[in-house]
């Protein structure tokens, strides 16, 4: 299995990264023998085992509808500088 | 100031020998002495530490009751804490003051443990060595041209070169106990679920685990506990009581029964490493302990499992990091897809990078049921083999990593080897067991770990044989001769 480079290019937008300018053949090579190593996988018969998601077996835990947080929103919006009236700010969607 | 054991350091709190400011001022200093060598500390928080170690004083003359109030302590910088820079040694969280506690942080605080500072550690703590790091590679108090280990390798070098008696760790695949067995330091990593993951910035959510880098099993006990417990903010934090595990580290260990996973025995083994564990195996053995054969058929296989459920798991949970709301955004985004794209390409380093789209690639249509599905099929028979296994012994014991500390660069360019020297702590995680490393031996004046696993929720067991074997041994008091306090 080798990772072309469409299939890199593929993999770059799903992941939303973009590829380097340079080095990409190395990154490319480097892909490839990760998934190589993962191909000794298919050698183990697993037709009956069930995956294993999880190391503990517990069923997700509900709790009441209720509100348990504060309003944080100032302080948590402190993490970025692109804010305006209380809303983050990213590049015009809609022309 | 010995930093060797926090019972110690609480005893001489306790008698006046020193107040919590003076041990607090000793650490700083020598942090301020010796890391600009080691590259340990992302972040000191001198003022603060100062700050709290006053109050710990005062808590300590109205006659505080836990050990470890008073007590200095560093965090991995993977943990949040409210008001303070929390990188995750990550270019992407440069910047970043998280707006709240862990509740790690929150509980040690509570019981009055002092926070110097956050340590460096692998980017999002995906390495073995410390060396894909945005602040730079972590050195080896024992050798400054070797790695530390990683990812907790910051928390491992200062543990090992006595700048602070204590640090917090992750361990995903092993960053707690292969950087404890490198720096010749003691590391628990306790069972998936045992400690709140709430606030630690997540990696791969059904393997991460907090656990502990010091000196000894007793003083792992004793922090373990007090971070231990289930948490409501966690979904995935396990309902059991907590045991007091310093309280039941004492009494022999005739009759326990040691697995020897025939798999843990390959060529790929440094002799120094098989030497020193020979040796502390016979010293077990000596003390009653019985050594028992056993299968853990698909070790060999935990490698690439782990390599496709943890990227996997990673490639989602790193989605968050868009640009938005927090993290470090590109200049200029032409529209909202280039903002994306240039800011997560600008944010994130090589092996993130590589975490990603291999985690993309094993989840993408027409290949989830090859890798991702297989490799969870695997995990559960990885799973089954340490079942089977702890039907018929207490512990199982093996080396903690199959070399002692390597060379600055030498495995950087080959991920799948750096991968290959995980292959006895992966298998652990995958099946969410507790496991500690201790110290036990050299090798070519290196220090090599010993690990010590249980099973599920079975740390009392785990702790007190390392302390067992801790109380015949002092290869955990052993210190890197230029790290010494009177260096």
């Amino acid at each position: 299995m080798t990772i072309s480079r469409s299939e890199l290019e593929q993999l770059a937008t799903l992941a939303r990264l973009q590829l380097p300018t340079t080095s990409c053949d190395e990154l490319s090579q480097q892909l490839t023998n990760i998934i190589d190593f993962f191909d000794q996988l298919n050698a183990v018969d697993t037709a009956t085992v069930e995956p294993m998601a999880h190391p503990l077996d517990m069923v997700q835990r509900l709790r009441e509808d209720v509100v348990t947080e504060s309003d944080q929103r100032d302080k948590l919006q402190r993490s970025t500088t692109f804010t305006k009236d209380g809303l983050y700010l990213v590049p015009k969607v809609i022309e | 100031m010995n930093l060797d054991s926090l019972v110690g350091l609480a005893d001489g709190l306790r008698r006046g020998d020193f107040s919590s400011e003076e041990l607090t001022r000793h650490c700083l200093d020598r942090i301020e002495q010796h890391d600009a060598g080691l590259n340990a500390f992302i972040t000191v928080t001198a003022d603060s530490a100062l700050a709290a170690a006053r109050e710990a004083d005062q808590k300590l003359r109205n006659g505080a009751t836990h050990a470890l109030t008073g007590i200095p302590l560093a965090h991995k910088d993977i943990f949040c804490t409210d008001g303070v820079l929390t990188t995750c040694g990550s270019k992407m969280l440069e910047n970043f003051i998280a707006p709240y506690d862990a509740t790690v942080v929150t509980r040690l605080r509570e019981h009055g443990v002092v926070m110097l500072g956050k340590t460096n550690m692998d980017e999002f703590a995906m390495g073995s060595s410390n060396e894909s790091s945005f602040f730079g590679a972590v050195r080896n108090p024992w050798n400054t041209d070797l790695v530390p280990g990683g990812s907790s390798g910051g928390s491992a070098a200062a543990v090992a070169a006595g700048l602070v008696p204590v640090a917090t760790g992750t361990d995903t695949g092993g960053s707690v106990r292969q950087p404890a067995a490198l720096t010749g330091i003691t590391g628990m990593k306790p069972t998936y679920g045992r400690v709140s993951r709430y606030g630690m910035i997540a990696f791969a959510s059904s393997l991460d685990q907090a656990g502990v880098l010091c000196r000894s099993a007793r003083d792992a006990a004793l922090v373990l506990e007090a971070m231990a417990g289930f948490d409501e903010r966690d979904s995935t934090s396990a309902p059991a009581a907590v045991p007091a595990f310093s309280q039941q580290l004492d009494g022999d260990i005739a009759g326990l029964r040691i697995g020897l996973p025939a798999q843990f025995d390959t060529p790929d083994i440094d002799r120094g490493v098989s030497a020193a564990l020979a040796a502390a195996l016979q010293s077990l053995v000596d003390e009653g302990a019985e050594l028992v054969d056993i299968e853990l058929p698909h070790t060999p296989l935990s490698v690439p499992a782990y390599y496709v459920v943890a990227p996997a798991e990673c490639s989602s949970n790193l989605s968050r990091f868009d640009g938005v709301r927090f993290g470090h955004r590109c200049d200029n985004p032409r529209d909202l897809e280039d903002l994306y794209r240039r800011s997560r390409t600008e944010g994130f380093g090589a092996e993130v990078t590589r975490r990603i789209l291999t985690g993309t690639y094993v989840l993408s249509a027409g290949y989830f049921d090859a890798y991702y599905l297989q490799a969870q099929k695997v995990r559960a028979l990885i799973n089954a083999d340490f079942q089977s296994a702890f039907a018929h012994v207490d512990v199982i014991i093996g080396p903690t990593s199959p070399t002692p500390a390597f060379a600055l660069g030498a495995k950087t360019d080959d991920p799948v080897t750096m991968y290959l020297n995980d292959i006895f702590t992966i298998g652990v995680s995958l099946a969410g067991l507790p496991a500690a490393s201790v110290p036990c031996g050299f090798a070519d004046g290196l220090p090599v770990g010993m690990q010590i696993i249980g099973d599920h929720f079975d740390e009392s067991r785990v702790l007190k044989v390392a302390h067992r074997y801790q109380q015949l041994t002092d290869w955990h008091l052993r210190r890197p001769p230029a790290y010494r306090s009177d260096a």
